[in-house]
């Protein structure tokens, strides 16, 4: 039963989206033989233009990755903050995770788009230009970063306080109890909902095309377009840009479940 | 051996190595402890028993500072433990505490539980800890469990692990907090038998305690709470032999 379970949920990952790309291929099918054969196919065009489209993914991955670091780092010290017993500190940290868990996406990432600069001097009197993908992905980490404090926050109260008694009798300072006790016992918990907010952040990152940055899904509505903006390349097109994501998500968030069931089946 | 983080006091070994003077502390209107007096001399092995509720893991918590006091006065060597001023950590570094629950790291193995607190907080070396934890670790009878993890082990042994921990800070007093409470009966035995080597070979120690057994054998002087108060005490003796409050008397008659 045990070995049993696994090798089912492996099956169910690999099946579902061969079933999409299959579905996407037929559709491309569907729209040759409706059009007949005098012109070039959707599906010949659109795989003249995988590479581009891919490309363009490629932006996808690199701004989640990058949001997620800065997410993470700026939102652990965020949760650190806002469990601070220093009311200075842990009331603006609450301030400031509230306000970004509670704005929509799109806004934060228009703000940013506008308020940070589109060149920046450097001391030496270098102009450094910031590319629209950066400030993106500046405006995507900031919503992840609350949700990553709240995560630790969370994590953080959830430990007994024993443990925090007990580091506390053993002389550790707060410091000291949060760094060696507190936080290693805080990573296993926070893993499988952190990730879950990269994939909703991976799942996110195409918004940055309506700020005209180069990704996969400006990528493809550029690749539509320099074809001839035909109607049926709507299918394939979109078809194949929902495929290449769930390809890339549906592990991650199939892992996601897994640890999630390992964990409260250890704990 | 000095202490370089302890102040001066005028404190010296032939005083109360803990000295508490009309303790008092309360949870919001609720009055825990009602005015505790308290010694205990270097060496001494005290045992506070007493019915549930009537205060005692409250005022074994206060010795070292975990629970802070709505008044009166705790000196550990001569050093008042309620002072804002005091360096705290100093002071928990001369009182070791076991807790009912063991309370070990989890994440981390039997071996680094004992090793951490010497190594992080006092930066002594660490292989000279390491020698001093796993011959501790064989005192215990734990020789070989060193890499195992918390989980791995029966209560009696983590409570041993546990006892070990505090006794690689090297410390001048040992706290126990009612540590056999949540044990199996056949795993209290192991950990008694711990206790009464450290008692015999001179450790300060303060036990809250429900074992009257154990209490009656090893302490040197009993105290007996009842709601927030000390009833009575004196050598086990005469507490248990030849009880004087009424209330005593009672509680001896249902437990023993």
């Amino acid at each position: 039963m045990k070995t049993l379970f696994p090798l089912t949920i492996t099956k169910i990952t690999w099946r579902a989206p061969l079933a999409l790309a299959v579905l996407c291929l037929l559709s491309a099918v569907t729209a040759i033989a409706q059009d007949g054969t005098e012109r070039v196919s959707a599906l010949d065009t659109l795989i003249v233009w995988i590479p581009f489209i891919l490309e363009g993914f490629g932006l996808n991955l690199l701004m989640s990755i990058l949001a997620m670091a800065i997410a993470t780092v700026a939102g652990v010290v965020l949760g650190f903050m806002q469990i601070s017993p220093i009311a200075a500190i842990r009331l603006p940290a609450k301030l400031f995770t509230h306000l970004f868990r509670n704005s929509p996406w799109l806004v934060i990432l228009f703000a940013i788009m506008l308020l940070v600069p589109f060149q920046i001097t450097l001391p030496g009197g270098d102009k450094v230009l910031i590319p629209d993908w950066i400030k993106a992905t500046i405006g995507f980490s900031l919503p992840v970063m609350a949700n990553v404090a709240e995560i630790l926050r969370g994590a953080v109260m959830s430990i007994p306080s024993g443990q925090w008694e007990s580091a506390e009798s053993l002389a550790f300072s707060r410091y000291q109890t949060l760094r060696y006790i507190i936080l290693p016992q805080c990573i296993r918990r926070m893993l499988p909902p952190w990730m879950n907010w990269y994939a909703l952040l991976t799942l996110m990152t195409p918004m940055a095309a309506i700020l005209g940055v180069g990704d996969a899904l400006g990528h493809t509505q550029a690749a539509m377009e320099a074809a001839g903006a035909k109607p049926e390349f709507l299918i394939p097109f979109y078809l194949f840009l929902m495929t290449i994501f769930f390809v890339f998500i549906y592990p991650i968030s199939i892992y996601t479940r897994r640890l999630e069931r390992r964990f409260a089946a250890g704990s | 051996m000095s202490r370089s983080a302890a102040p001066q006091t005028d404190w010296t070994p032939d005083q109360p190595i803990i000295a508490l003077k009309d303790v008092r502390k309360s949870f919001g209107h609720l009055e825990v402890l009602k005015g505790i007096d308290l010694h205990v001399m270097k060496g001494e092995v005290i045992c506070i028993i007493g019915p549930s509720g009537s205060g005692k893991s409250t005022l074994i918590r206060t010795i070292n500072g975990l629970t802070p006091v709505t008044a009166g006065s705790v000196k550990v060597e001569g050093q008042e433990v309620h002072d804002d001023k005091l360096d705290k950590l100093a002071l928990r570094r001369k009182i070791g505490i076991v807790f009912q629950q063991y309370n070990l790291f989890p994440h981390r193995t039997v071996l680094q539980n004992v090793m951490m607190a010497p190594v992080l907080v006092l930066h002594e070396n660490k292989r000279e800890v390491e020698e001093r934890a796993r011959s501790l670790l064989a005192k215990v009878q734990l020789s070989g469990k060193e890499d195992a993890y918390p989980a791995q082990l029966s209560g009696g042994q983590q409570q041993r692990v546990a006892i070990a921990r505090s006794l690689c800070m090297r410390p001048d007093v040992m706290l126990f907090d009612e540590v056999t409470a949540a044990l199996d009966p056949e795993m209290v035995k192991e950990v008694l038998v711990t206790i009464k080597e450290l008692a015999a070979e001179g450790m300060t120690c303060v036990l809250v305690t429900h074992e009257m057994g154990f209490a009656r054998e090893v302490c040197d002087r009993v105290y007996f709470t009842d709601a927030g108060l000390i009833v009575e005490s004196g050598p086990p003796k005469q507490v248990f032999g030849d009880p004087q409050d009424a209330r005593t008397k009672e509680f001896l008659s249902k437990v023993l």
